[in-house]
């Protein structure tokens, strides 16, 4: 993903080869670190670590600390004091793997796990042997497979051990268990989809704790457990997927043939009769050796479970309501929703079980129907009380503890426009809410486009390819008056008239020429704090490539990033208007983007919908990088209304001719980009990384 | 070795003068048999929409056999114009010679007319078949001063894959307006084994499997697959499977390199398939 370190000091660029003196170190490590280093606590030890190693691996370090600092200090400061005795232990690549890991923890769940992954460096050790897998290496292809087997999304995360808690799977940052890279790969998938079972065969739709609260070693009652459980969705698992419980019995020993589990193989077994079989064994448990592994979280999932089934309610209900309101024709006692299940095949993908309203069936949505699977997957069927429609539509937002705005590091260009605001919940709009300014970024270093460009140059230099391609888009203009070919059709045209004595026409020649795209493009930027660190890193990245790419296409482009705090401070921050030409203070701009506050999105869409109108264009696109869903600190703007607000927005965009396009990182853009967007003008991106390379290849399909 | 050559030979065959014999194999998932029925009987245009490979051009077919009309299909790609459509002149022995094309063909034999992805074709095509598609059913021959008035038989349709990310490939407002939509999906788990069992033979524990595969990808459109596995794509793999190639080799070439190039997507199409069979 980097390129090799390099020492970023110009005095060092001679000597490549010498190693590093404690001295230097430190002084090196003081810059880096200074903000978060004081008299007690000074880099001197960390430094005499990394004094030891070799060149490249302190140049290594040496640049690692520089990058993490840019996102935290703090977390550099602990990756530094691992540094010595890690790099001694891992080769490059690994210690890449292993910081990569880190940072990701970092901006995942912040500082604590951060340095928590920078303490497990051990977990990355015996990755040179080659036969290691680790998490990240596995998991874009683990999500890709989870996604796919899962009806319910099921995020996939990293974590000491594995488990679930039922909404998101974990899985361990390495694993080392097998001789092969194939079979440790395999092993992830087989956990990985032992977990999904869990949530998918009921494991916590029982009381754990309670069942084991009565034993005097609970520990030793949820371990045995467990290791039942794991023997009963075996079981399911080898029904559904055939295929993989063949080819993990070729890596695993053979089951325990003990006769007292066959009833937990049985197709209608459910965690009750595991219960049961963990009571009768707590005496004499038998020796399990399982190749998972895997533990369960009771605590954890039943939090999971029961915020889960509290808000699935909710929506369902609000859903029965938004149908009645659908349909509301004047019955007098409010009409009654039934329910009829649908065959009860385990194995069938997307039950699609009938809701009759007083009788006669409802036509579901696609969201209906995998919000019923849901909640069937946890409570076995909708349960009645669920059938009466609710007046509200989903749980009211949590109130956010708003930090305030940091001082205004940008220009304000231009007065206040103030913007109406769709509200759901009154059907109607809020008029002038919204006070949209627009300030002008503070220029950053360029030195980072020029990083940035240097980074990517191959990339680039194929980008330009690709796009100097689309535009030179050669058409054959036919009927011309003079031109390099003869156009037939023109011809014989002209021939039938010549011999009907008609006047011939000229006009039979046909000239190549390149066709016009006449695309006005604006790219809309998100600025909200949720940005700060990596996605900031990766968004000014794939603007860099893009305006080069773009350069090359000849399309009018325009850059606007977005942020604010509450409907009275909307900003739109200007980074390339449509008639600026990408030169140094573009350039100097993309540099200066930084993450503000939050992200009030239909704001930002309407006013940059007016700018972008104003272009005269055929095709005009609001392209939206984004890195989740719509937020404000106030207003309850998160949650349903900011995401019925900005569809309304988009919908209104469309009216006025912009077509709407949205790229985003957020994993659970599912749940709500296809409501905003429509099914098919979003597309995620799922590594962060890949991100700079993925829009302007995205740009380009969207618009050949 | 040249005795074989005639038998080899492609029947050459009048589009327009060609019924559908055998009745094309057809599992409706809806009422899109009886709603399509209701448009002829009405001389309405109608609009297929749906994903790839779920039986557009299959239903079409069906809908030829049942209403006893000459089929005539033309796949619309980004060089199709309206003279390709309409007809025009050519040369032969210093005389000039007008040659129908499909659409006016269509139109003379009382054929129902099928054309296919029509958001690729030229933009001044849609512009042609307008007055062929609102009540005047009439298709005006420009270059031969005529206008072509379609008899009752003459029925147009049009399909269309939605799910496009392209804006320039949009159907215009104004044509999509004159027709009678039918919306295709895949069909339920169960009507899609059957297909597929249908179409190639394959034992029905494999098909189920395969639909399941299906599924799978389809949850995976959005995050790196554009479509998930088509209808189609199943049949391929089963008929594949029927001839003996292995499950998961017939998976990976008819499934997983169908669908994407993407090396993670490939392999966790792949893995999924793994896990089946």
């Amino acid at each position: 993903m980097s390129s090799p370190p390099r020492s970023s000091d110009p005095g060092e660029a001679g000597a490549l080869s010498t190693r590093l003196a404690a001295a230097d170190i430190e002084r090196a490590l003081h810059e880096r670190l200074d903000a978060v280093l004081s008299s007690r606590r000074t880099p001197a030890e960390a430094a005499g670590h990394i004094a030891v190693l070799t060149r490249p691996a302190q140049d290594f370090v040496l640049h690692w600390v520089s990058v993490v600092a840019r996102t935290s200090p703090e977390l550099a400061f602990q990756f530094a004091a691992a540094a010595g005795a890690a790099l001694c232990a891992l080769d490059v690549e690994a210690a890449e793997r292993w910081i990569v890991c880190a940072v990701d923890a970092y901006d995942r769940d912040g500082l604590h796990a951060g340095g928590t992954a920078i303490r497990a460096w051990h977990a990355f050790v015996g990755n040179a042997a080659g036969a290691a897998v680790s998490f990240e290496s596995a998991a874009r292809v683990l999500r890709l497979f989870v996604q796919g087997l899962a009806g319910r999304a099921m995020p996939v995360e990293t974590a000491a051990h594995a488990y679930t808690d039922t909404e998101r799977i974990y899985l361990p940052p390495l694993i080392d268990r097998q001789g092969r890279a194939h079979e440790n790969f395999l092993l992830y998938k087989g956990t990985a989809v032992l977990l999904w079972a869990q949530s998918r065969y009921g494991t916590y739709n029982a009381d754990l704790a309670a069942a084991v609260a009565a034993f005097d070693d609970p520990f030793r009652a949820l371990s045995l457990l467990n290791a039942l459980e794991t023997v009963r969705l075996e079981a399911c698992v080898a029904r559904a997927l055939p295929g993989l419980a063949e080819d993990l019995h070729a890596i695993a020993r053979d089951p325990l043939a003990d006769a007292g589990l066959s009833r937990l193989r049985e197709p209608s077994a459910t965690v009750d009769e595991s219960i049961a079989l963990m009571r009768e064994m707590y005496a004499d448990p038998p020796c399990f050796d399982s190749i998972y592994p895997i533990a369960l979280e009771p605590g954890l999932a039943a939090a999971a479970r029961a915020s889960r089934i509290a808000r699935e309610k909710n929506a369902f209900q609000g859903e029965l309501a938004r149908i009645l309101e659908e349909r509301k024709d004047g019955f007098e006692p409010a009409p009654a929703f039934t329910l009829e299940a649908a065959s009860d095949d385990e194995n069938a993908p997307a039950q699609h079980s009938t809701l009759k309203l007083d009788g006669t069936p409802v036509e579901t949505s696609e969201d209906m129907a995998q919000l019923m699977a849901s909640i069937r997957q946890d409570l076995g069927d909708v349960p009645d009380d669920y059938l009466v429609p609710s007046g509200a539509g989903a749980a009211a937002p949590d109130a956010r503890a708003g930090a305030k705005a940091a001082e205004d590091s940008e220009t304000l260009t231009e007065p206040a426009r103030v913007y109406d605001e769709w509200d759901y919940q009154r059907g109607h709009y809020r008029r002038n809410w919204c006070h949209v300014r627009e300030h002008e970024v503070v220029a950053g270093d360029r030195e980072f486009v020029q990083t940035t460009a240097r980074k990517y140059a191959g990339r680039i230099a194929q980008l330009k390819r690709t796009f100097e391609l689309m535009r030179g888009d050669e058409r054959r203009l036919s009927r011309q008056s003079d031109g390099d070919g003869l156009d037939f059709d023109a011809l014989i045209d002209a021939y039938v008239d010549m011999k009907e004595g008609a006047e011939v026409p000229s006009l039979v020649y046909t000239r190549r020429q390149r066709s016009e795209r006449d695309v006005a493009v604006m790219f809309m930027i998100d600025m909200s704090g949720s940005t700060k660190g990596w996605i900031n890193d990766a968004e000014r990245e794939a603007l860099v490539m893009l305006c080069e790419a773009l350069e090359a296409l000849g399309d009018r482009y325009a850059i606007y990033g977005f942020s604010g705090v509450t409907r009275k401070d909307c900003r739109v921050f200007r980074v390339k208007s449509f008639d600026e030409p990408y030169g140094d203070d573009v350039q100097g701009r993309i540099a200066g983007i930084e993450a503000h506050d939050y992200t009030r999105m239909g704001a930002a869409i309407r006013h940059l919908t007016a700018t972008l109108s104003a272009i005269e264009a055929r095709t005009r696109l609001l392209i939206t990088l984004s890195d989740g869903r719509p937020d404000d600190f106030s207003d309850n703007y998160r949650g349903e209304y900011g995401i019925e607000d900005t569809r309304q927005a988009l919908l209104e965009a469309h009216r006025a001719g912009v077509k709407p396009f949205c790229i985003t990182i957020d994993r659970e853009a599912h749940d709500y980009l296809p409501h905003m967007y429509g099914a098919a003008r979003w597309a995620l991106v799922d590594d962060v990384a890949k991100l700079p390379v993925k829009v302007a290849e995205i740009y380009a399909r969207l618009t050949i | 070795m040249n005795t074989n050559i005639t038998s080899l030979r492609a029947r050459v065959l009048q589009p327009e003068a060609r019924l559908i014999e055998d009745e094309p194999y057809f599992e409706p998932v809806r009422d899109e048999v009886a709603l399509f029925e209701a448009a002829y009987a009405s001389r309405l245009p109608v609009l297929l929409k749906g994903p790839t490979g779920c039986g557009k051009t299959r239903f079409v077919e069906h809908m030829a056999w049942r209403l006893k009309r000459p089929l005539i299909t033309v796949s619309c790609h980004d060089d199709l114009t309206a003279s390709d459509l309409v007809g025009r002149y050519l040369i032969t022995n210093q005389e000039t010679v007008w040659v129908d094309g499909p659409l006016a063909r269509a139109v003379r034999a009382g054929a129902i007319c099928y054309l296919d992805e029509i958001v690729e074709a030229r933009k001044d095509t849609t512009v042609v078949i307008h007055p062929l598609a609102d009540e005047r059913r009439i298709l005006p021959m420009e270059k031969r001063g005529e206008l072509l008035q379609a008899p009752p038989e003459f029925m147009l349709a049009l399909s269309y894959n939605p799910g496009y990310q392209n804006v320039m490939k949009e159907l215009k407002q104004s044509t999509r307006q004159r027709f009678i939509g039918i919306e295709f999906t895949y069909p339920d788990a169960a009507v899609e084994a059957k297909i597929v069992v249908a179409e190639s033979g394959i034992d029905p524990a494999d098909a189920e499997k395969l639909v399941r595969l299906a599924h799978m990808t389809r949850n995976l459109k959005g995050s790196g697959l554009d479509e998930g596995a088509s209808t189609r794509l199943l049949v391929h793999a089963a008929k594949l499977m029927r001839l003996g190639v292995a499950p998961r080799t017939a998976c990976t070439g008819a499934i997983a390199e169908a669908l994407t190039d993407d090396e993670d997507m490939l392999r966790a199409v792949n893995e999924l398939a793994s896990s089946l069979f």
